[in-house]
């Protein structure tokens, strides 16, 4: 299964070569990897994308956890959160196609960054699925390359119980 | 080095005078902040100045290696013997890769270590300059955590930090890289008194609720079994352990790093388990209802096929480290703390269990399944292990090397008093034993230390010698030489048809007493039964001097019982 782990770490030199070590010399999966600084210019946030039954997530995250400089492990797929990812996606483009993908990117919401007489390119952002879905789409008009972000996740705040929606107080 | 001295006499130099010093008087200055005494060492090119801060300094004292390997592995030795923690100090490139086998053995063991090493100067890292080596990214899967000092400022917090970090919780190696101009670069020492590192906060005091529902479970058993590993010797719980297994009437088996921590004369020791184990112990394991781990981690040596390990039993797991619990096999009541603090609040809450019959059956299994050997024409070489626990006593810490005499003192010598075996369990590194002595004879000059170790083993490590020399140490050297590999000999006998391949040295090792001899070390030899104990005697005898005794045991000696890779504890072969 699928989990997205939160992490943070200290910003420092080398954490990342520390982290990256551990899922390689482990034989962890990670399907990808994002980091940046946070609010706190000392502290970085990672979000890992990995894979593997229970009781590897669970030695995965106990493992994070002995690392000196990672402060905190949460595992976010069993939690409430955003997940975002951006994408580039430079694609084949002629006078013809290209009022099609416009009409793709706008369903998307995504825009256009770059044109030329050849190319278009595009920047998506959203969930996991949002992006393949983009991309699956602009497939046929013939797919350049892409650079993916990988996912950046944050928990929910709201985390109170789901209000009944059946109920009859809520507006139509 | 003046200011280092007046320090040494007494003098203290407190907080609020701070003074100005080199990078290598405040690595010194901190290090004697930690009570370090003793630094196994070896110089060269960019640790010269560090060298130079400790030339002539009484304390601490250097003790000049042969090998960077060997630095290590006394500095694991010292550790293992001693319970704190161990110093070396090697220069950069070559020095500092000579470590790795070393420190990966104190890494799986789960031993504190420091190890400093020189690094070239900041402007040349990443240029490939002369004697450079990331041995950062080198060790960094073999070390606890491990620092580059890129600013001599923060030279005394980062020692404070290794020390911490490598004694504390689980323990374990910390390098610290140090480049040569931080050495001669100054900045003002203080040093801290704390530590304040987010990332690093073991939980040492078990959860109260876990621990009352562990002493119910155990108090119900009828079959429990305390499986006890190195965990127990690491944080000194062997008074807790002893008491509770006699409070609660439940026998003991240990791991290889676990003997000593309960003694093996108690009639509810029986002895280490695992694949190696004694005949009763895998028996117990097999049968039991209840396993209570301690500070172990059930590594594949002791369970060997893990779905067949200890089938019947519900798990109890103790383990400073969360990430052991649940690794390998189900725990059903996980307990994350420190084994002396959690045995201590388990201590008062525990019953005695209704096992009269089963420690009656386990009494009859040692009975009818007793360790055994024959004694042949050549000497045994289990017969030369028991004859060193008659000679030299209880208190006296062993250390081994890796094979079948390390698995021979294992099951014929019998451990009473913890911290006295000294050997590379999860790594397994020949070549450890030896010098790993020298580190506990420097460690507990009050106490007999003997190494024992085969004759491929020692040739890994045997520049030391000179070591030992130089150092005068009491120390003994039982060479169980049987001119084989005889661990990999016995799987060739038994799984590869008698095809010995490259495993005789038989017609290439040197005569060893002239070898140490030719060191200033004392030599004897033995190759008959009545020899033993007069030749082992007259070891102990000798003062000052290391010496060095070459068994010739028989060659064809296998050690059992033994549960075949991979198979389980009813496979056992006697």
């Amino acid at each position: 299964m699928r989990h997205t782990i939160s992490l943070l770490v200290e910003n420092k030199f080398g954490v990342q070569a520390r982290i990256a070590n551990l899922f390689s010399g482990k034989g962890y999966n990670m399907d990808s990897i994002c980091v940046g600084e946070t609010e706190n210019p000392e502290l970085s946030r990672m979000t890992i994308v990995t894979q593997g039954d229970d009781m590897v997530i669970e030695q995965i995250i106990k493992q994070l956890n002995r690392l000196i400089n990672v402060i905190k492990v949460v595992d976010l797929t069993y939690e409430e959160h955003i997940n975002r990812e951006l994408a580039l996606i430079k694609l084949s483009c002629t006078a013809s196609t290209r009022s099609s993908i416009v009409q793709i990117t706008d369903i998307f919401q995504a825009k256009i960054v770059d044109i030329s007489p050849k190319t278009l390119s595009i920047e998506v952002t959203g969930g996991n699925k949002k992006v393949q879905a983009c991309i699956s789409m602009l497939q046929p008009f013939g797919i350049k390359e892409i650079a993916r972000t990988g996912i950046v996740a944050l928990k929910r705040e709201y985390t109170g119980k789901s209000p009944d929606w059946s109920s009859s107080k809520m507006p139509a | 080095m003046q200011r280092v001295k007046e320090k040494e006499s007494g003098k203290k130099v407190r907080a609020g005078k701070k003074e100005r010093l080199s990078g290598s008087e405040i690595l010194i200055r901190s290090l004697i902040e930690e009570n370090v005494n003793h630094i196994f060492g070896y110089p060269g090119g960019v640790v010269i100045p560090v060298f130079d801060t400790l030339y002539n300094l009484p304390r601490p004292k250097v003790v000049l290696c042969r090998h960077e390997q060997g630095a290590q592995h006394m500095a694991d030795g010292y550790a293992r013997a001693s319970g704190k923690t161990g110093v070396c100090l090697v220069t950069s490139g070559p020095g500092a890769t000579n470590l790795v086998t070393g420190i990966a053995t104190s890494f799986m063991d789960s031993i504190p270590v420091v190890c400093i090493t020189g690094q070239v100067a900041r402007a040349a890292i990443g240029n490939d300059a002369f004697q450079e080596v990331d041995i950062i990214g080198i060790t960094r899967p073999i070390t606890k955590h491990s620092y580059l000092v890129r600013d001599v400022a923060d030279l005394a917090r980062t020692v404070k930090e290794a020390f911490y970090i490598a004694s504390t919780g689980r323990p374990g190696p910390v390098l610290i890289d140090i480049p040569k101009d931080v050495f001669l670069s100054e900045s003002e020492f203080e040093y801290p008194d704390t530590v304040d590192i987010p990332g690093f906060k073991p939980t040492e005091h078990g959860h109260i609720q876990q621990i009352k529902k562990a002493a119910e479970v155990m108090a119900q058993a009828k079959r429990p079994v305390l499986y006890v590993g190195g965990g127990c010797n690491s944080s000194n719980a062997s008074a807790e352990l002893t008491e509770l297994a006699h409070k609660a009437g439940i026998p003991v088996t240990t791991t290889l790093l676990g003997l000593g921590a309960f003694p093996e004369d108690d009639p509810l020791s029986l002895g280490m388990l695992g694949m190696h184990g004694t005949w009763y112990a895998n028996m117990a394991v097999n049968e039991s209802d209840l396993l209570i781990a301690v500070g172990s981690r059930f590594d594949d040596r002791v369970t060997g096929k893990l779905d067949a390990f200890a089938p019947k039993a519900s798990v109890i797991h103790i383990d400073v480290d969360p990430a052991s619990i649940s690794k390998n096999i189900k725990v059903d009541y996980p307990i994350v703390g420190n084994c002396k603090k959690v045995l201590k609040t388990l201590l008062p809450l525990t019953k005695k269990a209704d096992t009269a019959d089963w420690l009656n059956m386990i009494d009859h299994w040692k009975k009818t399944h007793p360790l055994k050997y024959k004694k042949g024409e050549r000497v045994k070489p289990q017969y030369v292990i028991e004859s060193i626990h008659k000679i030299c006593g209880g208190d006296t810490v062993i250390s081994t090397d890796v094979g079948q005499h390390q698995m021979f003192v294992a099951l014929h010598y019998k451990f009473l008093k913890p911290r006295t075996l000294l050997t590379s369990g999860g790594l397994g590194t020949m070549g450890f034993g030896f010098p790993a002595a020298i580190g506990a004879a420097l460690a507990s000059p009050d106490k007999k230390v003997v190494a024992i170790i085969g004759d491929g083993g020692f040739q890994m490590t045997v520049q030391e010698v000179a070591t030992a020399v130089s150092q005068r140490l009491n120390l003994i050297v039982a060479i169980l030489n049987n001119g084989f590999l005889g661990m990999v000999r016995q799987w060739q006998e038994l799984f590869f048809g008698k095809r010995y391949s490259h495993t005789c040295l038989e017609y290439t090792n040197p005569d060893f007493t002239k070898l140490v001899e030719a060191y200033g070390a004392k030599g004897m030899k033995v190759e008959k039964y009545d020899e033993v104990i007069p030749v082992l005697k007259k070891a102990m005898k000798v003062k000052n001097c290391p010496v060095f005794i070459d068994f010739h045991v028989d060659r064809h000696e296998n050690v059992y019982p033994m549960i075949p890779p991979g198979q389980m504890a009813t496979d056992i072969i006697e």
